[in-house]
């Protein structure tokens, strides 16, 4: 839910989009029209038959206009019928109260009777420099939060929690969720070895949803977690991985391709960019990971075009055939029971988001799904 | 006496410290807390106030060559683990001087108990807020960046950026980044409940800033002033964070006419 308005020279200029860029680049009643855009689309998602419709959280940032991915997915509970709605995810280490979170999910998890797939993050790098949560007591937040909120959700209350991070005298949520024993959860991640462990473990089994990377990585990352389901001694179900990326669907290959690549390029070059030291602060990742990333960084950072970023599997664009047979390739690689299209990308405007959403669910979907 | 690197087993934690200088028995003992970056080799300051002091300076529980213990979440810990090692070294009257968040933890110990500590020179220390004086924020600046804001004189600079880059020194400067936003990510390098308490502090204070300090800018010195009225400031002109590489020969005659006075 990009600020897809954004001037992105300004945006250029200040060398990332993402907590320093000055908010009067905001234009609250472009936005306004944004919003109500964006909501229309995703409303549209479950008319042209998709499964689900996802959401996300990202605080003070052109990339996405959704600090509160609570209040998106309370509209979409009362306009939508059918769909599931995803929240991936709620930022668990950025809230102060996690109660908090499960009573915001228990509620739209309740008025949509059960639609609700709920998704746990700690938030990128940048959401520590903005929140001033200190990111080397991330993992231990996000592990203490998700404990509090499950055993809300299925523990008879009142019963009282003491933990490090937070601490609660009465646990007693009003309302409990609608599903039993919870709602689904997802863990989406760009790929560690901790997460994959901790999702996998046989008392979470979690579906593990690799965002925005190159396919070697999606492949590396679901095979990882396959074979760590294995090790501790179960066999990894589909429905357990998924992998999110941005789509485009043309009528041919060539215009595809030309539609999106303003677009797509700006998505890439403007709105995902961010100096290193924002993306990861200290203890975000561990130290190898962190060394790691700064191996790559050239790669990593550097500007990326439609054509590279194609090739890397970083972007599915092509006509109904191409995209269809990409996925085709890539389930059987990677037996992924969850696929998240992004049909609406940097600044991809309505027309073409529409006439991406309508050639995918029409040219892509029915064959994807056959698939499962 | 050269300095030499010694090792201690402390609350549960190997600390390692460099110790130099005139012997105990005929000098002051003198603890350097070191800052952000460490203090990952000896310096000129040090050799020259190692003919005057018992120079002690160690690595923090979590920087350089010392461990990172489990229990080290806060400044506070980190004080407390000072008084224990003041203690465990029997230092009598030691002169305390620490530079940046160094400063801050002499601060943190200071407030708590000052038994063992004969005087304090703070040197650009974090601990405190000022309203107009915002800290630069060490975390989202690139590494050159931030080396060039330490100093006032760009040759200070330009001498560390021309230092070999090797996998030790990144994995130190990791490690010590990654200890430093623990202690000082939020509240940012200071503690708001520190000035309640500063008035605790029985032995004499010198404040050393530099003017052109882009770290923590000046109008923090007289936020401190203002709160220990007592205390010695001596601004440094032409200075920046680090008045002791900065200025190095001025900085020393201060800390000992302070200290021996």
């Amino acid at each position: 839910m990009p600020y897809a308005d954004l001037d992105l020279a300004a945006g250029r200029k200040n060398g990332t989009v993402w907590v320093t860029l000055p908010n009067r680049n905001f234009d609250p009643e472009k936005g306004h029209r944004l919003y109500n855009r964006y909501l229309d689309e995703l409303e549209y998602g479950e008319e042209l038959g998709f499964d689900v419709v996802a959401v996300n959280e990202h605080h003070q940032t052109a990339y996405g206009l959704m600090p509160s991915p609570i209040v998106t997915a309370s509209a979409l509970a009362r306009r939508t019928k059918r769909a599931r709605i995803a929240i991936l995810g709620s930022a668990l280490p950025l809230r102060s109260h996690p109660l908090m979170v499960a009573e915001e999910h228990a509620m739209i998890d309740v008025i949509s009777g059960g639609r609700l797939i709920t998704g746990f993050v700690r938030g990128i790098g940048a959401e520590y420099h903005t929140f001033g949560v200190n990111p080397t007591f991330s993992h231990d937040r996000f592990h203490e939060a998700h404990d509090l909120i499950v055993r809300a959700w299925t523990e008879p209350g009142p019963f009282s929690f003491q933990g490090h991070h937070y601490r609660v005298q009465y646990v007693n949520l009003w309302p409990r969720p609608y599903q039993k024993p919870h709602p689904p959860i997802w863990i989406p991640s760009q790929g560690s070895k901790e997460t994959i462990d901790w999702a996998s473990h046989p008392d979470r089994r979690y579906t593990y949803l690799q965002t925005f990377s190159p396919v070697k990585v999606v492949h590396r990352y679901l095979k990882q977690y396959r074979d760590t389901c294995q090790a501790y001694g179960y066999g990894c179900e589909d429905r357990q991985l998924g992998w999110a990326v941005p789509v485009y669907v043309g009528a041919s290959d060539e215009s595809a391709r030309r539609e999106a690549k303003e677009h797509f390029e700006a998505f890439r070059n403007v709105y995902v960019r961010m100096p290193i030291e924002m993306l990861l602060p200290p203890g975000y990742t561990s130290r190898e990971s962190l060394k790691n990333v700064m191996k790559a960084k050239a790669q990593m950072f550097g500007e990326v075009t439609i054509e590279q970023a194609i090739e890397l599997g970083l972007f599915v664009c092509g006509s109904a055939e191409t995209v269809t047979k990409a996925f085709e390739g890539y389930w059987r690689e990677m037996r992924f029971g969850n696929l998240l299209v992004m049909c609406q990308f940097g600044t991809l405007p309505a027309d073409l988001t529409r006439a991406n959403m309508e050639r995918f669910a029409r040219g892509v979907l029915p064959r994807l799904k056959a698939l499962n | 006496m050269p300095f030499s690197d010694q090792q201690l087993e402390l609350d549960g934690c190997r600390t390692h410290y460099r110790r130099g200088g005139r012997s105990s028995s005929d000098a002051a003992p003198l603890v350097f807390l070191h800052g952000a970056s460490g203090a990952p080799v000896v310096l000129p300051f040090m050799e020259r106030l190692a003919e005057r002091f018992d120079v002690i300076v160690p690595d923090h529980p979590g920087y350089g060559q010392s461990e990172e213990p489990e229990w080290l979440e806060n400044i506070h810990d980190v004080a407390y683990f000072y008084l224990d090692f003041l203690a465990a070294l029997k230092l009598e009257r030691a002169v305390i001087v620490g530079s940046s968040m160094g400063g801050w933890i002499a601060l943190e110990m200071a407030v708590r108990n000052t038994a063992r500590i004969g005087s304090l020179v703070l040197v650009s220390p974090a601990g405190v807020a000022a309203k107009g004086a915002e800290p630069a924020d060490i975390f989202l600046l690139a590494p050159e960046d931030m080396t060039r804001k330490l100093f006032h004189e760009q040759k200070f600079a330009d001498e560390r950026l021309a230092m070999p880059v090797t996998p030790e020194s990144i994995d130190l400067a990791l490690k010590n980044r990654h200890t430093t936003a623990r202690l000082a990510w939020e509240p940012r390098l200071h503690d708001p409940f520190l000035p309640k308490w500063l008035h605790r502090i029985d032995v004499p204070v010198a404040i050393v800033w530099g003017e052109d300090d882009q770290i923590l800018p000046v109008g923090i010195a007289h936020e401190l002033k203002r709160l220990m009225p007592k205390a010695q400031l001596n601004i440094f002109e032409r200075c920046g964070h680090l008045p002791q590489v900065e200025k190095e020969a001025e900085f020393c005659d201060l800390v000992v006419r302070f200290a021996c006075s």
